[in-house]
């Protein structure tokens, strides 16, 4: 990029990323070390307290892991076998929550199974409620399914169709074939993919705070009650710790079946085979599926936006005539400063917010992450040693991360720039590793020839690196955008009262009584939802072949 | 033994397979010759159940098993990738079909010693199968398909991706085991050279049809029509138009066949020059040498009319020659 000695560029290069991520990550991250090391943090109180948290934790992320396998399974299996009309409308529909902010995804399923919701509306007399525990595992299958579609179908889609055969010639019917040989062939990936939605369910923090209430603590609500509601930072950074490197031991584990399953003879590709189904029982069956898949999907994304548009209670436990139906008073009060209001602001204010930290965001992590991927386009042996260090905050929850500030900045936390910075640290690695790819394309010839052409290195620049990395750099920036506009965990440990963001106003709407708030919930949450889908649907048109994925 | 009667099979409005019939008899090989997309493995996996035909049916020993499924036919198939079970190692490989019989791990254990030193790779129980050579990973397959002692074998171009000298051994091999065995078997292969040195009894395919039925020396004597002629590479296949007599006019000559009576006067027939000299015959050609190409057994000179004849000794480049040969009308 630059014409001065390599080894100066690089200093420099990685000089401004390293800081900030040394002030900003590393440094919170001591002082929680620290405090987790004294005598006031490891008390057998804190102890037995963290160590029932733990527990709780593990126990709800195996039984999501479960149930996500059992949806994921069979509709991967659809998706790699099947051909069918609406297919790939349906497999990026699976897609879609993923990249959902939480808040969205519990709001919808607050829309559709709470207590205030579409479900207890229309079936009054039935006690019949998912709350608690059975939302948070639902919500969970429905964030994490894609992963078991795409890792497992992949696999699947890669075996020989003939080594079914093979089975069946040999004697052994329908589900003996699977159990003796095409279980056993894709438990790579069943491991790799179940561990990887352990681990999603493991830091989950914003489905299980607002769909599960105070009494599921896991490790992430607990460390928010710890150090917002107790002000117990000792005990807040215990968990964290715990959290961290809960992590770290299943991110080695996935890392090791990745590493083994690709050691592993790949299975030669084959000509598609899928088929369409055949018989009226096949039919009927996959039919069936397939309404059931579209329907869970569908939902809750629709459950949301129908019950911020209809009156399904009275606004404020008033007596009397109350409108049921079609309204938009929902809307409307989001600009209104009510008195009594929980906010000192119309509730409109936190989408402003939102959409200014979302920039600064943007201009944050675009200013380090230019410098950091245009070093690693082009890694040397400390490349290699820095690239992990760089992805480090992806590991550590924002929730943590949250902590981190709370803990090592106090004095900082009035000024509104803050929640800024969190998310600079989160959206990083999404941007670097979208730029890098791009940067790493252009070849130096380019730039020798427009140089031998009399360009200086500012034209250089302008007219070979930019046209090509325009492209990259949008779609980075709207990746920093969608994540700083949906982030929950940072936020709602360190966004100040008078300067909430959409998910914290949407958390906060949602914990009031009356029709009123919930129906403004209703209401911010579509907003977001809307907002983001237009991040997402912008991402995906400006993605490069051959990024990478997870 | 397998009877296969008016068997019909199309693929999205194309016709795959059209009326075909044919049986294959205890201890016989039958081999299923053609080229690629003449439909001949879209038979043999109807055969094995792997796909239904359209109309037509399939039956073994007088029972009708067209919608039998495939994994209670009892018929071994083997594969020409192998497709052998990566996650298993070559024992449970051979071990899978009897493990599907629910047989006891007692019996189990003697017969795959049993197949696999018949395939002779009796050391090799534990090895894993994604380590072996083509040549290994075949005879595994076959060991695999042989072992539950299926009523009826099939080969689906089995030696298709392994080289010559291991081609030559191995279907010596599976010939010895066919005879020991007298598994009546199907074999496919668009390979002449393997079909003649496995099958009883061959039957071409061309576009879904059977356009030749017999033993190899049959087919060899008597190819049926031009297109198995020329797929057999049995010499050159001409046009003519019938003549007075036992005459027949070509653009190379005038010659003298005997075709059948059907042909009238005028009519266009397909004829059939064998490259071979013979001492004494009726038919002569006759032209100027274009090219002269060594071979293992002559030297195959091309005219520069286009046909060509094996010749013991080389003539000279340009050099006009007068060569006996035999011409037959093909229907």
């Amino acid at each position: 990029m630059f014409f001065a000695a390599p080894r100066l560029t690089r200093f420099l290069l990685w000089l401004i990323p390293l800081t900030f991520l040394g002030l900003f990550f590393f440094h919170p991250f001591a002082r929680i070390l620290a405090l987790t090391f004294t005598p006031a943090a490891l008390t057998d109180e804190n102890i037995n307290l963290s160590f029932d948290v733990l527990l709780f934790t593990l126990y709800q992320a195996f039984l999501s892991t479960l149930l996500t396998l059992a949806l994921g399974l069979p509709s991967a299996c659809l998706f790699a076998k099947f051909d069918f009309r609406g297919k790939s409308l349906l497999r990026a529909l699976t897609a879609v929550p993923f990249m959902l902010p939480t808040v969205v995804v519990a709001a919808g399923f607050n829309a559709l199974l709470g207590s205030r919701g579409w479900l207890s509306f229309l079936f009054p007399l039935s006690n019949f409620q998912f709350v608690g525990l059975p939302a948070i595992l639902i919500a969970h299958v429905f964030y994490n399914t894609t992963i078991v579609i795409r890792i497992v179908g992949n696999a699947l889609s890669r075996l020989d169709p003939r080594i079914d055969q093979a089975a069946h010639t040999l004697g052994a019917n329908d589900f003996r074939t699977f159990w003796h040989v095409t279980l056993p062939l894709l438990k790579p990936a069943l491991t790799a993919s179940a561990l990887l939605v352990f681990l999603f369910d493991f830091t989950s923090f914003g489905v299980i705070l607002l769909l599960g209430g105070p009494s599921f603590s896991t490790l992430e609500v607990e460390i928010y009650i710890q150090a917002v509601k107790r002000l117990n930072l000792s005990l807040a950074a215990l968990l964290s710790l715990i959290q961290l490197l809960c992590t770290l031991i299943f991110s080695i584990l996935y890392t090791r079946i990745i590493s083994r399953n690709t050691t592993q003879t790949a299975p030669r590709s084959v000509k598609s085979n899928l088929r369409k189904p055949r018989t009226l029982r096949e039919k009927i069956l996959i039919a069936s599926f397939i309404l059931l898949l579209s329907s869970f999907f569908l939902a809750p994304l629709l459950a949301l936006p129908l019950r911020s548009a209809t009156r399904l209670e009275a606004d404020r436990g008033q007596r009397g005539e109350v409108q049921y139906g079609l309204t938009a008073d929902y809307y409307t009060e989001l600009f209104v400063n009510r008195r009594g209001s929980i906010f000192y602001v119309p509730p409109i204010q936190a989408t402003l917010n939102s959409l200014g930290y979302a920039t600064a965001t943007v201009f944050l992590s675009l200013l380090l992450g230019f410098p950091a991927a245009s070093a690693l386009a082009k890694p040397t042996r400390l490349e290699k040693f820095l690239d992990p260090l760089l992805m480090l905050p992806l590991g550590a929850s924002a929730v943590t991360l949250g902590l981190g500030f709370l803990v090592t900045f106090p004095r900082l936390l009035a000024l509104p720039f803050i929640v800024p910075l969190a998310h600079t640290l989160i959206a990083l690695p999404f941007v670097i590793r979208t730029l890098q790819p791009a940067l790493a394309s252009i070849p130096d010839r380019l730039r020798h020839a427009a140089a031998a052409l009399g360009a200086s290195p500012f034209q250089v620049w302008k007219n070979v690196d930019w046209p090509i990395l325009s492209r990259a750099t949008l779609s980075a920036a709207t990746f920093a955008f969608t994540i700083s506009l949906g982030e929950f965990g940072a936020a709602i440990l360190l966004s100040r009262p008078e300067y909430p963001t959409i998910p914290v106003a949407i958390a906060r709407f949602l914990s009031q009584p009356g029709g009123l708030n919930y129906g403004q919930a209703m209401a911010m949450a579509t907003v977001l939802l809307v907002l983001t889908t237009l991040g997402i649907l912008l991402i995906e048109k400006l993605r490069l072949p051959g990024a990478g994925e997870f | 033994m397998l009877q296969l009667t008016h068997i019909t099979k199309s693929y999205e409005g194309q016709s795959l397979l059209s009326d075909i019939s044919f049986t294959v008899n205890q201890g016989e090989t039958v081999c299923l010759l053609g080229p690629s997309g003449s439909g001949k493995s879209t038979l043999l996996r109807i055969i094995a159940g792997l796909e239904s035909p359209e109309s037509g049916v399939v039956a073994f020993n007088g029972i009708d098993i067209t919608s039998t499924p495939p994994h209670t036919r009892d018929f071994g198939l083997v594969f020409q990738d192998y497709a052998l079970f990566p996650h298993l190692d070559v024992f449970a490989n051979v071990a899978f079909g009897l493990k599907m019989k629910t047989a006891s791990s007692a019996e189990i254990k003697p017969r795959v010693a049993v197949l696999l030193e018949q395939v002779g790779l009796t050391e090799f129980e534990h090895r894993k199968v994604t380590d072996l050579s083509g040549g290994e990973q075949q005879r595994v397959a076959l060991a695999r398909a042989l072992a539950p002692n299926p009523r009826l074998l099939m080969f689906d171009e089995p030696l298709g991706a392994l080289d010559r000298s291991l081609k030559e051994d191995l279907l010596n091999e599976i010939r010895t085991i066919l005879h020991r065995t007298n598994i009546p078997a199907v074999y496919v292969t668009h390979d002449q050279e393997e079909a003649f040195a496995i099958a009883d009894r061959i039957l071409i395919l061309h576009e879904g049809k059977i356009v030749c039925e017999g033993s190899p020396q049959d087919v060899v004597a008597n190819p049926c029509s031009a297109w198995a002629a020329k797929f057999l590479g049995l010499g050159n296949v001409i046009n003519g138009s019938k003549g007075e007599g036992l005459k027949v006019e070509t653009v190379y000559g005038v010659f003298t066949v005997q075709c059948g009576h059907k042909h009238s006067k005028g009519e266009n027939v397909h004829l059939l020059v064998r490259p071979r000299e013979v001492r004494n015959g009726t038919n002569v050609i006759k032209g100027n040498v274009a090219d002269v190409l060594f071979q293992k057994d002559g030297f195959k000179v091309t005219l520069e009319n286009g046909l060509y004849v094996y010749l013991e000794s080389p003539p000279k480049m340009g050099e006009e020659i007068t060569v006996n040969i035999e011409v037959e009308c093909l229907s």
